[in-house]
């Protein structure tokens, strides 16, 4: 029988592993590689039976403390309830299956045990995040996941592309992370705690007396502690590190930037609900932060070539959404989206790894008909493909569907039209993408292509599997149960399915579906038509909207002008100002000196040479002959007569 | 012995040096196994007190009592308690651990290890005394004692400029201890019957506006050693042009002495007026943490990134210290530990690179990670826990100080939040200019971090660690006598 309190061996398992990885890759070297999908595995096995447990309705929680805040102790623990668990659930599986896959991904590579140390970590944090029930350990565990996300993404260093790429992913989630840091120190500070559960219990509280405490306090808390999403789901205008973070190995994209990590952000939306939700004017902000992101990384994916940087917009564009449902007031919505999206966009990255693997190239232009010669790859891609385009009854179009009904039924016209389009362009950019690698003739005759090993494609057809089924328990066929499930967490509107909007929603893959199948199978000349009709438009899309331009030249070279400015002034003024001191004190006392030297030394010295000047006059007197003497006592006396008897 | 266990910390490195100049000069192994040996006695001694160190008790502890000075009722009066006891400690460890880093070092300067170990554990003793002595006028004298021999080490064993950094270094705190000596005076005077005596002086009322004026007497000299802006130029200086043990001891402990001052003798000698200089440190305090963050950013030497990383994270001390609450105070108490080790780490590692390379050229280097991997890992293990990971110690006394902060005032804390991403930047920065990208031809020759260095490097390695998982390892010795000084300055604990 599981007890509870096994599930820190969830997170403490690969936790080991990557410490022993660490201290002794060196001698395990591809046996490196076992001890972290064992660890996985295991860990796997023992959270499942306890997700299992809460799925049946049971609760799970204990804590110990870890700290004094002032008197008030901070508690660390777990709480395993319908959010932690369906997030653990996902995580256990994905991570594992993805590990599966990395052995042989990364065989060969020189770092290899370091490589699983990495992901070791990586798993730990993230497992340590599923299960934590406070926003400290929480954000412990999210900085760590962007340490090794840090690492992952550098992992090739000696690329400077890729060191660059991880500087940036570090420093422009920090940016979002400090806000989410100053966000739950406000909410200290309003609610005097941070663990989830008391709040959750304070704000229904507040919710059924009607009047919320610190309103204004807890929505700066809300707004900041959704800055930490926005870097960490790469939502706009934090977005522009997720691309770039794709100079990482495969599995990295697969597993950090596309199924877990990334959705952490989302994750904390969810996990911070209560508040979200008893706060006005929040909600709005996240909603259209949400739906610009979605837009945006869509249509920037339209006109992109290399493999994954097509899926890093796309995961982009996807994270966008379900930050939009969250926004809604969909937490049911969001958090299914959530799941099912890091099935298929696991399975989608782990694909293209196989191509890489399998052809060396990232280019899709320079790929085509693959399709005969990775048959397992290209299969499972293109059931990953409808899944995320939304396909019925693949698990992408339950969870997307839940979200458009969201935003119709909540009357928000135009974010479901948004939506909409949305859908439209990542059913396009998806079959661009795979009518031209896998379909078509081959365009470079250097390429040569084979499948991958088994080790690698068995974990895609695993996930292939999840991402068709893994949306059976939100839809109308199990009744709903997931959305029901998650209504246990916090209170929230629940929308009447609408054949309507799934009608929407199936057509709109459908129509992007034909249109791509039309332009790249057979009219390819309409794509280059297109793009030079409307070049404003291709040229904003394949440059990525500029972001990167703007920022460098608005954000990073001030930056960079300051600190140069500031050492100037350091080293000039205040600086400066020290030894302008010292020079001043050094001048003084020279003055001083020579004061001291030709002044009152001077004057000691004058007196010297008068004296002796005058003693050269009168020792002249002192001649020795008796009769001078005499004269001048004569001549004395003379002159006192004169003087006296005024004679004269 | 156990009765005078704090005598003997402060005096065991004297008793180290007098062994050294009796050593002959030219028996150099001798000189450096009696430095190491006596270094590591210190640490022992200091282990010792730790057992019977009560971390629940709030007051003063191992006090030792006797009149040196009746003339003037001036005592010799050492003691301890949760706010000097980590900073002894601390100086155990570095000291230790830079005299490892000496035996390494110093070889380049062949035949002057007598006057090297000589003076290092004098300025040993004077750090000891510094931390431990109850009486004004002793303090002053430790303090004082802390001056000479870092002069010499400085300008004998420093780089090209040493000259100028060491008469810089000694002039700059020197001024600003002669205002502390005339501020101690003003007390000495002061009160009835004149006394040097914390325990003492600390039960009589002083009026606020003797206060304020004492109070900045104090704080000219406390502020200079911090370093607080803009008092802090000597410190990139005497940093670069110092030895690298001596760097380790500059950054690990001496700094520590001037926030030290603020918690021993400024708040709970001055209260009234330390809560009216309460928004000037403050704004002090972030003006150190952001500044020194651009600055550090732009830097291209390695150590004089290093020495600006070292006026914001100390500025984050600052900025704890001005919060006047419990949580500001632990921050800023354990963060004086943290910097510590850790500040001290990343010296030892600049100095590893220059033994090797000659420079510490930050654009010179370039893809050393590929070609010394183990240098590579505990760089970035130290980087790391300078710009705050959770899970390093570093995190933990940054989070407490903003909390502590947020509680005075939020501006403040938001703006010194910027100074956490700047820490980012720079750290990573370097990483990237030292470790990461194409190897230099240039440096196909150098070697990985040997055994020695790791040694060195290892136990501040494990203390980051352990505090930044578990810090209450360290502040439950910290908390009661925080939380008695913050009732001296008549706030609540919350």
């Amino acid at each position: 029988m599981v007890t509870s309190d096994q599930i820190i061996l969830v997170p403490l398992l690969p936790f080991i592993a990557f410490a022993v990885n660490l201290l002794a890759g060196r001698w395990l070297k591809h046996r490196a590689a076992w001890l972290s999908v064992a660890a996985s595995t295991i860990a796997c096995f023992i959270a499942i039976p306890v997700c299992w447990a809460v799925f049946q309705g049971n609760h799970f929680a204990n804590q110990g403390t870890w700290l004094m805040l002032g008197q008030t102790p901070l508690k660390f623990g777990y709480v395993m309830d319908p959010l932690s668990s369906s997030l653990l659930f996902m995580v256990t599986i994905v991570g594992t299956l993805i590990q599966i896959y990395a052995m042989g991904y990364m065989h060969g590579d020189p770092r290899y045990s370091r490589f699983f140390a990495y992901v070791s970590l990586f798993m730990s944090a993230m497992l340590t995040l599923s299960i934590s029930d406070n926003y400290l350990l929480f954000f412990m565990s999210w900085e760590i996941m962007g340490l090794c996300s840090y690492l992952l993404i550098g992992f090739y260093f000696e690329k400077d592309s890729a060191a660059k790429a991880g500087f940036k992913a570090f420093l422009t989630t920090r940016v979002g992370d400090v806000g989410f840091l100053i966000g739950f120190l406000t909410l200290f500070s309003a609610i005097g705690t941070l663990n989830f559960s008391e709040m959750n219990a304070l704000m229904a509280n507040a919710h059924h007396a009607g009047a919320p405490l610190h309103a204004g306090l807890l929505s700066l808390a809300a707004l900041l502690i959704f800055c930490g999403t926005i870097g960490k789901s790469a939502q706009f205008p934090l977005h522009v590190w997720l691309p770039d973070a794709m100079e990482g190995p495969t599995p990295v994209s697969a597993l950090i930037h596309a199924a877990t990590m990334v959705a952490a952000g989302v994750f904390l939306v969810a996990r911070s609900f209560s508040l979200f939700m008893i706060v006005p004017n929040v909600l709005p902000v996240v909603t259209v932060i949400g739906t610009i992101t979605a837009f945006m990384a869509a249509f920037i994916a339209l006109t992109q070539t290399d493999i994954k940087r097509i899926l890093a917009y796309s995961t982009i564009s996807q994270l966008g959404y379900m930050v939009t449902a969250l926004g809604l007031s969909g937490l049911g919505a969001g958090t299914f989206h959530l799941i099912t999206h890091a099935f298929f966009k696991a399975l989608l990255f782990m694909a293209a790894g196989s191509v890489i693997h399998g052809t060396h190239v990232q280019d899709i232009r320079e790929m085509g008909g693959l399709f005969k010669k990775m048959p397992h790859t290209a299969t499972t891609f293109i059931i990953a493909s409808l899944a995320l385009a939304g396909i019925p009854p693949l698990s992408g179009f339950w969870s997307k569907d839940e979200i458009l009904l969201s935003a119709f039924a909540s009357g928000h016209k135009i974010v479901f039209m948004i939506l909409l389009l949305t859908a439209f362009m990542t059913a396009f950019y998806m079959f661009r993408l795979i009518f031209l690698t896998f379909f078509g003739q081959p365009r470079n005759l250097k390429v040569h292509a084979h499948e991958s090993p088994a080790v690698m494609t068995a974990p895609l057809w695993a996930l292939a599997f999840g991402s068709i089924v893994i949306g059976f328990p939100g839809s109308p066929f199990m009744h709903h149960w997931f959305q029901k499930f998650m209504a246990h967490m916090v209170h929230h509107p629940e929308y009447e399915p609408s054949a309507f909007v799934m009608a929407c929603s199936v057509a709109a893959a459908v129509c992007g579906i034909s249109l791509a199948g039309v332009i790249y199978l057979k009219k390819i000349r309409w794509a280059q038509k297109t793009a030079e009709t409307f070049s404003f438009l291709y040229r904003l899309s394949l440059n990525k909207c500029y972001f990167d331009e703007l920022y460098s030249r608005c954000i990073v070279k001030p930056f960079q002008s300051l600190g140069r400015f500031l050492f100037g002034f350091d080293a000039r003024i205040v600086d400066g100002a020290v030894n302008g001191t010292g020079h001043a004190t050094l001048f003084i006392s020279a003055v001083k000196g020579w004061i001291d030297k030709y002044i009152v030394d001077g004057l000691v010295n004058f007196t010297g040479t008068l004296t002796h000047f005058l003693n050269s006059i009168v020792k002249r007197l002192q001649t020795g002959f008796v009769q001078n003497y005499l004269l001048i006592v004569f001549i004395g006396i003379l002159v006192f007569l004169v003087w006296e008897l005024k004679i004269i | 012995m156990s009765s005078h266990i704090l005598s003997w910390i402060i005096f065991a490195p004297l008793i180290g040096a007098a062994a050294v100049l009796l050593m002959p000069k030219s028996k150099t192994s001798w000189i450096r196994w009696c430095a190491l040996l006596t270094t590591l006695i210190v640490f022992g001694l200091t282990c010792y007190a730790l057992s019977m160190f009560q971390g629940s008790r709030a007051g003063f502890q191992m006090l030792e009592k006797a009149a040196w000075i009746p003339q003037f009722n001036v005592q010799y009066l050492v003691g301890t308690d949760g706010i000097s006891f980590p900073m002894v400690f601390l100086t155990a460890l570095i000291s230790l651990l830079a005299c490892m880093g000496s035996l390494a070092h110093i070889r380049v300067k062949e035949g002057r290890e007598k006057e090297y170990y000589f003076l290092f554990l004098l300025l040993e003793t004077g750090m000891m005394g510094t931390f431990l002595a109850l009486d004004l006028f002793l303090f002053y004298i430790f303090w004082e004692v802390v001056l000479v021999p870092m002069y010499f080490l400085i300008g004998i064993w420093g780089g090209p400029r040493r000259e100028y950094a060491a008469i810089k270094f000694f002039l700059y705190t020197l001024a600003g201890s002669l205002f502390m000596l005339l501020g101690i005076l003003a007390v000495y005077f002061a009160a009835s019957p004149h006394t040097f005596s914390m325990i003492d002086l600390v039960k009589m009322p002083r009026d606020f506006f003797f206060q304020k004026i004492v109070f900045l007497a104090f704080f000219l000299g406390f502020a200079i050693k911090v370093p607080i802006f803009p008092f802090h130029t000597w410190l990139p200086d005497a940093h670069v042009e110092a030895p690298t043990p001596i760097s380790v001891i500059l950054a690990g402990v001496l700094l520590k002495m001037g926030t030290y001052g603020f918690l021993r003798f400024s708040y709970p000698l001055f209260p009234e007026a330390a809560v009216w200089f309460q928004p000037a440190m403050g704004v002090l305090a972030v003006i150190g943490i952001v500044y020194g963050g651009f600055v550090a950013l732009a830097q291209t030497d390695f150590k004089k990134m290093v020495a600006y990383s070292s006026v914001s994270h100390m500025g984050f001390v600052l900025l704890g210290l001005a919060a006047m609450n419990a949580n500001g105070f632990r921050g800023a108490l354990l963060q004086m530990f943290n910097h510590g080790t850790i500040t001290g780490g990343l010296f030892l590692l600049v100095g590893v690179l220059y033994d090797r390379a000659h420079t510490r050229d930050l654009n010179d280097f370039g893809g050393l990670g590929a070609k010394m991997p183990g240098y590579a890992g505990i760089l970035t293990f130290f980087s790391l826990a300078s710009l705050g990971l959770p899970g390093l110690s570093g995190f933990i006394s940054e989070f407490l100080t903003l909390l502590g902060s947020y509680q005075y005032s939020k501006v403040m804390t938001a703006t010194a939040t910027i100074g956490i991403i700047l820490a980012a930047a720079y750290l990573l920065y370097m990483i990237q200019r030292v470790l990461l990208g194409q190897l230099n031809p240039k440096w196909t020759g150098l070697t990985d971090i040997n055994w020695q260095e790791v040694i060195t490097l290892a136990p501040l390695m494990v203390f980051i660690l352990a505090l930044g998982i578990y810090p209450n390892l360290i502040l439950d010795y910290m908390i009661p006598t925080l939380d008695g000084l913050l009732k001296i300055l008549g706030g609540a604990v919350r």
